[in-house]
Order: structure tokens, then C-alpha cells, then sequence
């Protein structure tokens, strides 16, 4: 293992890694990015394990993690109740990062993210269709409520929006007209109701971590890794394709066949978050492009700093709806809202 | 020149008689001062088109006078319009009827009459100013503001009155406005649509947010909300209407005084400055009038979605995009979908739970999706 400039010069420095068997070039800036996130997410993680009606110092998260004899009551409280909530924080924001990163570096624009195109609002519909109209109140059926809510929009949108060429103008404002639509039916159902079912539908349409455990943290983690195995190729793939489909053609990518999986695998990693979680807004808009301008790279598809960063926003977030007692989707959706205006205005400021 | 090349990108007939000094780039340079003399054959029966506008008023008029009848008469309960009138002319107290005309469904309508015209009005404005036809206090953000400024004074003031609601809808109405415009002004080639929209986008995303969070705070806050969230023109009586109606009347005023300098901001900024026309003053002004228009009805009905970019679509295509004609005509048919959306709502279902706003949103989809995927719109 060396520091070493590569024989081209990028203008960055690479940690060369060469043996016998394998042989890989990283930039060093990722690395360092890597472990700075993985810092903040073990400190907000542990900081969000001391949060909640039972009183718990940091001393005491820490020996009931490291040590299997402390107080019982304390490891019952932190290991079998908080602890499944923030590993389900980092698995969401990875998976939703990761999706993320598909769609922009496949659509080679910053905002083709599914939160633009009414996902968010078609779960909504979906959970609270299943929750309140049909009388489903099973786990299973909120998921399922979501996710095919979330999906079907998505597509209805895209499909309305196309029109031989697909110009992104059209699909925001198709986007917005069908959100605005599936909103009305949405506060129709919620008016009609009592306001403590109102609330419930409320709280799990806008995305929560709150009632995971370790039940369902099993199953997820298992589809998560196989899904996340199955894109590591499109690590290298996408950015090729960013370059259009000739060039990548002449460099060895098939086209058709990269969209293809890609596509599949991105709607697969938000369809597993939303099934466990809802949707929790714009973490797969901003972290692609949080994690590119940390990394300095020069696309929004790069595995470990864009799934660090998506679990760094993701835990965080969920700190602090935790200290503001809402759902970790609400602070999501603020805090994205806010940094998108950011995002376009220095988007329309470099244009200048 | 690109923004005068694309002034309006409205379809209709652009010529107008009277005034057309200012109003179309077209007209300005070649028959400014010889209305309907001929000069161009294919328009030569521009008094006629006038005759025709305001024939159009004027059953614009008459039709707006039996949607109000309808709104009255139309109901959980039918009444005949015979009973109607007489409970206007000669009000009967031990009339039950009467009783029901006149506390439920005049204050309904009055109502629905001053905030249809105010959104179709606003939303025929911010399209003008903007220069974007698919601008709407929705999309623009303008509703979300105003909805997390009312969340504000009930979840964390306590607030409940809804003329109490008015200084918030006001400031959370022309916080959005100026800050949309301001960010979709930011690089060059100043505020184009796709900038607007997506900064009206990210702010109205940030104040569903922030409202989500209010709401979710308190099971108190969630039932005020939830009813308020979705635009209503029922359940209120003429004394918490009295202080809409001067503001939305001077709104009016205001966007009807700006309509010429809009017709001249239409050409791009140089050259309604070169003609005359002052395009900071008018600005403000405008800003005013919008704030004034969404913040007022935003507080007396809630958000009610499309109104504000449907009506002014579709009086564009009557009128063509002089603006005067498309305010005036805006302020009269912008009552008759809200008034006609709301007895929709009433016949379908008598329970008074289809409120007004969910029917607007419900139509207004489809609406919108077709005037996207309509070529001109499009190829902003």
C-alpha cells in the first residue's frame, strides 16, 4: 500500500493499493470523508440512544452496548429498543443515498431524484388508503400501502410526463399537479376520520423510524446487502454511461442493459425503505450531491461516501426529530427543502 | 431579445384596439394608432372582436348572477330560487328556509364569489409578472407560506379566530413570493419559469415541512389543520367576512391599475422601460396586490389549488393576452368555478365533507397535466 500520484495526473491524490491478488486506486480524499462521516454517525447514534422517556447517560449507552453484564434494565432499554431504530436510521439513509445516486448519475441531472416526481405524497395516499379506508392496520399492509402507492405515482407521473423526449420542466409540473391531486384525496380521507386515526395515518405517511425492531431489521438488512452487492458494479458502470451511450458503448459498457439493472436495483432500495420506514423525503435528492461535493468527485454514483453520507443525514435527522418529537421524514423534508433552494441557487448562480 | 421573443407564449389572437401602444410587440411597431383600419387582413374586424368581449362580459355577468342563485338554492337541502328571493327581498323570521338562506348560504357564497376572484385575479398576476404561465400561488409556494404561517398562530400561539389568521397569511404569503422571486432571480437570464417553478418547489417543500412538524406536535393543532388545510368556503358568518372584504377589494383595484404596465412587462423589462412603463413601481405594486389577494383568501377559505392557474387559461383563450381584458374577465368567471366546484361538491356528497378545496384539486390535476403537455407550454 503506497500514497502515490498515478502516472495521469486528476488533480487528486490516490492511496494505490497493489498486491499479489488485488490491485485498486482510491482517492484519498474519499477515505478521509469516509471515516469523518463514520464519526459523526456513531456519535449522533450514540447521542440518539440516550434520547427518550427513560433517561439513560452516554456512560451508560456505551456499557450496555460494549458490556453483556451491566443492568438489564438499561440493556433492555438501549440494545433491544433504541439500538434496532438507529441501525434502521443507517440502513435507510445508505439504501436511499444509494438509490439516489442511481437516478441522478442515470438521468445526469442533480434533481432526478424520485422525491421530485411524487413519491413522497403517493406513499402518503397509499398508507393512508390502507389505513383509514380499508381498515388494514397491520404492518404488512402499511408497507405494502406505501410502497405501491409511492411506485405507481412515480410511474404515472413518468408515463403522463413523457412525451417522445422527456424534459424535466414537464415532469416537475406533472409531478406537482398529481401530488396536488393525490393531496386532495388525501386530506379528504383525513377529515372524514377521528383525529386520533388522522394522527396515525399522518405520522406513518410522513416517514418514521419509531416503531422498528429488531423483527424487521433482519429481513431488511438482508435484501439491503443483496441489493447493494448486486449495484457495486454500477460503481463503475454509471459514470462510464454519464458520458452518453456511444462513448460508453466504445469503452465497454452495454447501455441497455446498465439502465436496465439500474433502474431495477434503485426502485428496489426506496421500495425497501419505504416498505419499512415510509418515505422519508429528499435524503435520496441531497445526499448524492452532499457526498459528491465533499468527495469532490465528479459524479453523484460513488458507493461508500454517497451510503455514508445518506446514514450520516438519516441519523442525524432522526436526533433531532427525536429532540423536536416528530417523525425523522418531517425533518427530512425541511431541512431538504431548504438545502434544494440552496442547490438551485447556486446552480443558477454558476450559469450566470 | 430572447425574452421578448417569448412574451407571453399564450396562443390566442394578439391584437387588441384600444391601448395597443403597449400591449404586443407585434402591434406596437405596426398599427399603433390605427385600430381595425385594415392594415392586416386577417384581423381586420378588431371593433367586432371588442363588440365580442364584451358581449362575453356581460353573459360572463349573467352567468356568474344564476351560479350565485344556483349556490343559494343547491343544497343538503333543495330550496326553490322563488324562496331564495323572497328570503333576500322579504326576509321572514319564522321562515326556516329564510333562516337557512340567510346564515348558511349567503356568507357561503358571498365568500366563494370574493375568493374565486381573488385567486383567478392572483393567479392571472403572478402569471403576468413572472412571465410564466404555469405560475399559481400553489405552485409558487404562496399557499405552503401562508399554510405554515396559520399552523404557526394555532400550534404555537393559540390563535383560533380566523380573522386572527390574517396578519399570518399576509406575512407567509409575502415572504414566499418575494423569496421565490428573488432566488428564481438569481444568474443570468433572470427569472425564467423553470427557475421560479423550481424555487417555488423547494420553499413550498420546506414549509410542508416545517408544518408537518407543527401538526404533528399536538393532537389539538392536527384537528384545527386538517379541516383548515383543505380550502372550505362553508361554516363561516358575515361578521368574520367583513374584514376579507376590503382587502380583497383593494387587491382587485390594485391588479386592475397594474394591468397596462403588465401588458407592457410582457416585452421583457428594456422595453417596457423604453415604453414608458415603470417596471420597478409596477413590480411592487403587483407584489402587493398578490399578497394581498392570497394572504386574504388563503385566511377566509384555506389553500383551494388550480384556481389561480386554470381560470386565467382559460379566459386567455377568449380573450388573448391583453391583460386587462383577462383580469376583468378572471375576476368574473373565477367566481363561477369556485361557486359551481362548490355545489359540485354539496350534490355529491350532502354530508358537507367534499369541500370546495378537494374538488378544485381533484379537477385541476387533469387540467394541469393537459396544459404541460401542451406544445407551447412545454417549450419554455
Amino acid at each position: 500500500m503506497s500514497l502515490e500520484q498515478p502516472s495521469v495526473d486528476f488533480g487528486r491524490r490516490y492511496l494505490r493499493i497493489d498486491t499479489a491478488r488485488v490491485a485498486a486506486l482510491i482517492p484519498l480524499r474519499a477515505i478521509v470523508v469516509s471515516v469523518v462521516l463514520v464519526v459523526v454517525i456513531l456519535a449522533a447514534g450514540v447521542a440518539s440512544m440516550t434520547i427518550g422517556a427513560y433517561d439513560v447517560g452516554l456512560d451508560a449507552v456505551l456499557r450496555a452496548i460494549v458490556d453483556p453484564t451491566s443492568d438489564p434494565d438499561v440493556r433492555q432499554v438501549v440494545v433491544e429498543w433504541r439500538l434496532p431504530r438507529v441501525l434502521f436510521a443507517v440502513l435507510c439513509g445508505a439504501a436511499l443515498a444509494l438509490s439516489g445516486g442511481i437516478f441522478q448519475s442515470l438521468t445526469r441531472n442533480p434533481l432526478g431524484s424520485p422525491d421530485i416526481i411524487g413519491f413522497g405524497i403517493g406513499a402518503q395516499f397509499g398508507v393512508t388508503l390502507m389505513m383509514i379506508v380499508l381498515e388494514l392496520n397491520t404492518y404488512m399492509f402499511k408497507a405494502a400501502g406505501a410502497l405501491i402507492g409511492g411506485l405507481f405515482t412515480a410511474l404515472l407521473v413518468y408515463v403522463l410526463a413523457s412525451k417522445n423526449t422527456m424534459s424535466s420542466f414537464r415532469l416537475i409540473i406533472v409531478g406537482i399537479g398529481v401530488s396536488a391531486g393525490l393531496g386532495s384525496l388525501t386530506s379528504w380521507i383525513l377529515i372524514s376520520v377521528s383525529v386520533e386515526k388522522a394522527m396515525m395515518a399522518a405520522t406513518w405517511g410522513a416517514g418514521s423510524l419509531a416503531s422498528l425492531g429488531f423483527d424487521q431489521l433482519l429481513p431488511a438488512t438482508i435484501v439491503f446487502a443483496v441489493v447493494m452487492v448486486a449495484a457495486l458494479p454500477l460503481n463503475r458502470t454509471l459514470p462510464v454511461l454519464e458520458m452518453g451511450d456511444d462513448a460508453a458503448t466504445a469503452l465497454g459498457i452495454r447501455p441497455g442493459l446498465t439502465r436496465l439493472s439500474a433502474m431495477v436495483l434503485g426502485v428496489a432500495l426506496i421500495a425497501l425503505v419505504t416498505a419499512a420506514a415510509g418515505p422519508i423525503s429528499f435524503i435520496a435528492l441531497a445526499a448524492p450531491q452532499i457526498a459528491q461535493r465533499l468527495t469532490r468527485s465528479n459524479t453523484p454514483m460513488g458507493t461508500a461516501p454517497v451510503m455514508l453520507t445518506g446514514a450520516a443525514l438519516v441519523v442525524v435527522s432522526d436526533l433531532v426529530g427525536q429532540l423536536l418529537s416528530v417523525p425523522v421524514g418531517v425533518v427530512t423534508v425541511s431541512v431538504g427543502g431548504v438545502y434544494l433552494a440552496w442547490l438551485l441557487a447556486a446552480q443558477f448562480a454558476r450559469r450566470a | 431579445m430572447s425574452e421578448v421573443s417569448r412574451p407571453t407564449t399564450l396562443p390566442a389572437a394578439p391584437v387588441t384596439d384600444a391601448g395597443s401602444d403597449t400591449s404586443n410587440p407585434d402591434v406596437a411597431t405596426t398599427d399603433a394608432d390605427i385600430p381595425g383600419a385594415g392594415s392586416r387582413p386577417d384581423r381586420g374586424d378588431l371593433p367586432h372582436r371588442t363588440a365580442l368581449r364584451v358581449t362575453g362580459l356581460f353573459a360572463a355577468g349573467a352567468l356568474l348572477v344564476c351560479v350565485t342563485i344556483a349556490s343559494l338554492a343547491i343544497g343538503n337541502r333543495a330550496i326553490d330560487p322563488m324562496t331564495v328571493l323572497s328570503a333576500l327581498t322579504a326576509y321572514d323570521d319564522a321562515n326556516p328556509l329564510h333562516l337557512m338562506v340567510l346564515e348558511l348560504r349567503v356568507p357561503r357564497t358571498i365568500l366563494g364569489i370574493l375568493v374565486g376572484a381573488a385567486l383567478a385575479v392572483c393567479g392571472a398576476l403572478i402569471q403576468a409578472f413572472t412571465r410564466n404561465p404555469l405560475a399559481d400561488p400553489g405552485i409558487l409556494g404562496v399557499n405552503a407560506g401562508a399554510s405554515l404561517a396559520v399552523t404557526f398562530a394555532v400550534g404555537v400561539l393559540g390563535l383560533t379566530a380566523p380573522g386572527a389568521y390574517v396578519p399570518f397569511t399576509l406575512a407567509g404569503a409575502l415572504a414566499p413570493t418575494l423569496l421565490v422571486y428573488t432566488l428564481g432571480a438569481v444568474g443570468s437570464g433572470g427569472a425564467t419559469p423553470m427557475k421560479l417553478t423550481l424555487a417555488g418547489i423547494a420553499l413550498g417543500a420546506a414549509c410542508t415541512g416545517f408544518t408537518t412538524a407543527i401538526v404533528l406536535h399536538d393532537l389539538g393543532t392536527l384537528q384545527v389543520m386538517r379541516f383548515w388545510g383543505v380550502g372550505s368556503i362553508g361554516g363561516r358568518t358575515l361578521d368574520q367576512l367583513a374584514w376579507a372584504l376590503p382587502l380583497i377589494v383593494v387587491g382587485l383595484i390594485i391588479g386592475l391599475i397594474c394591468a397596462r404596465s403588465l401588458n407592457a412587462l410582457a416585452l421583457g423589462d428594456e422595453l417596457a422601460h423604453a415604453l414608458g412603463a415603470r417596471v420597478r413601481v409596477t413590480r411592487l405594486w403587483v407584489i402587493i396586490a398578490v399578497t394581498l389577494l392570497a394572504g386574504t383568501s388563503v385566511a377566509a377559505a384555506g389553500p383551494i389549488a388550480f384556481v389561480g392557474i386554470m381560470i386565467p387559461h382559460v379566459v386567455r383563450w377568449f380573450t388573448g393576452p391583453d391583460q386587462r381584458w383577462v383580469l376583468v374577465y378572471s375576476m368574473l368567471v373565477g367566481p363561477i368555478f369556485l361557486l359551481l366546484a362548490d355545489i359540485l361538491g354539496r350534490v355529491v356528497l350532502p354530508s358537507g365533507e367534499l369541500r370546495v378545496g378537494i374538488v378544485t384539486g381533484i379537477l385541476g390535476a387533469p387540467v394541469l397535466i393537459a396544459l404541460v403537455r401542451r406544445k407551447q407550454v412545454s417549450g419554455l
